[in-house]
């Protein structure tokens, strides 16, 4: 579980990007947090594998206070795959990279070449296992840094910006995964811009503005209520879109899944019995 | 008249077991809108990177076929002369800043090209106001966030004016309002001005409305060339994985429930809402 007690947080600059920051995330939860360029997501998490270190409140991760492990402690439990996979890459190889946190986290040999190949196939990547992570495309190399992390097994997954220069199949792969770590009781937190992506996996979304934490609850509500979306500069899924265009004909706005459109356009159609 | 073509194009980086593109050939028409796309790795890059001339000219490697940009064969000719007439602005923003502020990294490029410095002074604003980071133009590039940092390199690349403008996922780190606005501002410039705009994006359901013209590929090869309504509605565009936006998939779904909904397959959401509401008039 992830406690987070009325957080500021400022940097070194004197930027104030948390201002006053309160949620609680539970384990097994899905959570998604949206919201515009410097609203201070990837800040927020930051502060759950104690990379950032809160100037004013408390963050505690499974009743621990941040401030009193070490990060290298924490991120056995909490695992962060960055928004640029340049930020986290530096190994010869793909399979050296997916080794390297295991290899300092003591795990025995037999154990690293199960726990590799299993994320190298996860991935789709087991054709690069020797070649240099420099040499892949920028999806790739960001699915690189997401096996390197999902490897150790960590408890509590936290992925910024996952489904950059992803494609389709890799999005859809990728979402099967986290409902699978949803089932296994583990904790997963997105950060992203990808509304489609949300729509899709209908997650608990956290919209940030300015800050501080403007809406909370189920993607099919807030990802279907423009005035909070725009606040947050967020443009609803394209499903929502035409739900709300057609408000005015009396069809519900809380759409976003096609298949739920399907149906009640069907209804509209009467093709299907109310 | 094609300012792009490519014919038979088959490029191996160095080292590299295999080529990243093989038998690529296309034509993109002066003043078009053309978008690639398709799986991750596919080669949408490695294809930007020949028409700047980065490949071969940087990159080395092994390149065959032929590629003409803007008259030129780039084979022969240098990136510096390239530049001028293709800007690119690259995936990851960080591999193209370096200057100690964001004005001068905007004004970079036409300073190179000994542009009178008023004119700089003119283009630069522009081209800031364009992408609204006027503000932080004394702001040090590399302490800015992904999103404004993606909007410092569109600047500058905007700020030369080239003929050709090729976008590698240009908005990937913005948020989807910062997204669209951007996306409507290189369409208006390619309305506008008339400037050819190569975009590479897997987000079809935020830029397929704008595209005259769409190219998929699929493991270095290019699978599906032509008008984005009839493409995107193509069973093989689906089946290769590629992000159909939502409203065309709900209207393919609908079709195979045989609800018919008249003229041409839409794109955006816009499009769909309003055959929805024709067809129920009609009722």
């Amino acid at each position: 579980m992830i406690e987070v007690q009325d957080v500021y947080f400022t940097y070194p600059s004197g930027v104030e990007a948390l201002k006053g920051v309160s949620l609680t995330i539970q384990d097994g939860e899905f959570v998604a947090i949206m919201g515009e360029n410097g609203a201070g997501k990837t800040t927020l998490v930051k502060h759950f594998n104690g990379l950032l270190k809160p100037t004013r409140g408390k963050v505690l991760v499974d009743g621990v206070e941040t401030t009193k492990v070490s990060v290298a402690t924490l991120a056995r439990k909490v695992g962060f795959v960055f928004q640029n996979p340049d930020h986290q890459l530096f190994s010869e190889t793909v399979e050296e990279e997916i080794a390297f946190a295991l290899k300092n986290f003591g795990f025995s040999s037999d154990i690293i070449e199960k726990r590799v190949t299993w994320a190298l196939n996860l991935l789709g990547l087991a054709q690069y296992r020797k070649t240099s992570p420099f040499m892949l495309s920028g999806g790739e190399r960001k699915r690189v840094a997401l096996a390197s992390v999902l490897a150790w097994d960590p408890k509590i997954l936290i992925l910024d910006e996952p489904t950059i220069g992803q494609d389709y199949q890799q999005k859809e792969k990728l979402r099967q995964f986290i409902l699978q770590m949803k089932a296994q009781e583990k904790t997963v937190v997105i950060v992203t811009h990808d509304v489609e992506f949300v729509a899709e996996c209908n997650p608990r979304v956290l919209l940030m503005r300015g800050g501080k934490i403007v809406a909370d609850g189920e993607a099919r509500k807030v990802l279907t209520s423009p005035a909070v979306l725009e606040q947050a500069s967020i443009v609803p899924p394209q499903i929502a879109q035409i739900f709300i265009q057609l408000s005015d004909l009396g069809f519900q706005k809380e759409v976003i899944d096609v298949y739920e459109a399907r149906e009640i356009l069907l209804k509209a159609f009467g093709r299907r019995k109310e | 008249m094609a300012i792009i073509e490519t014919r038979n194009l088959t490029y191996t980086y160095p080292g590299a077991a295999w080529p990243a593109i093989k038998d690529v050939s296309i034509k993109i028409e002066k003043g078009e809108f053309a978008l690639i796309t398709g799986p991750s790795g596919c080669g949408k890059t490695t294809l930007c990177r020949c028409f700047n001339g980065l490949i071969p000219h940087f990159y080395q490697g092994e390149l065959q076929g032929e590629i003409m940009v803007a008259g030129l064969r780039v084979q022969e000719h240098p990136i510096y002369e390239m530049a001028t007439h293709v800007g690119l602005v690259f995936q990851n923003p960080e591999n193209q800043l370096f200057a100690l502020s964001v004005e001068k990294d905007v004004a970079f490029g036409l300073e190179n090209l000994g542009t009178p410095r008023e004119e700089i002074r003119k283009r630069v604003d522009w081209a800031l106001e364009l992408t609204g980071i006027y503000e932080l133009r004394e702001r040090t590039p590399t302490e800015l966030s992904g999103g404004q940092q993606q909007r410092v390199a569109i600047a500058s690349v905007l700020a030369m004016q080239p003929e050709v403008i090729v976008l590698d996922e240009p908005t990937s780190f913005l948020d989807p309002l910062g997204a669209k606005k951007i996306f409507e501002v290189i369409y208006e410039l390619n309305r506008k001005l008339g400037i050819t705009v190569v975009l590479v994006e897997h987000r079809l359901d935020l830029t397929a409305k704008y595209a005259d013209h769409i190219i998929i590929m699929d493991d270095g090869k290019v699978v599906l060339d032509g008008e984005p309504h009839e493409i995107l509605n193509s069973d093989q565009a689906r089946l290769i994985g590629v992000g159909i936006p939502k409203a065309t998939r709900l209207y393919q779904i609908l079709r195979t429930d045989e609800v018919k909904l008249g003229g041409k397959v839409p794109l955006s959401s816009e499009e769909m809402a309003e055959k929805i509401r024709e067809a129920l008039k009609h009722l």
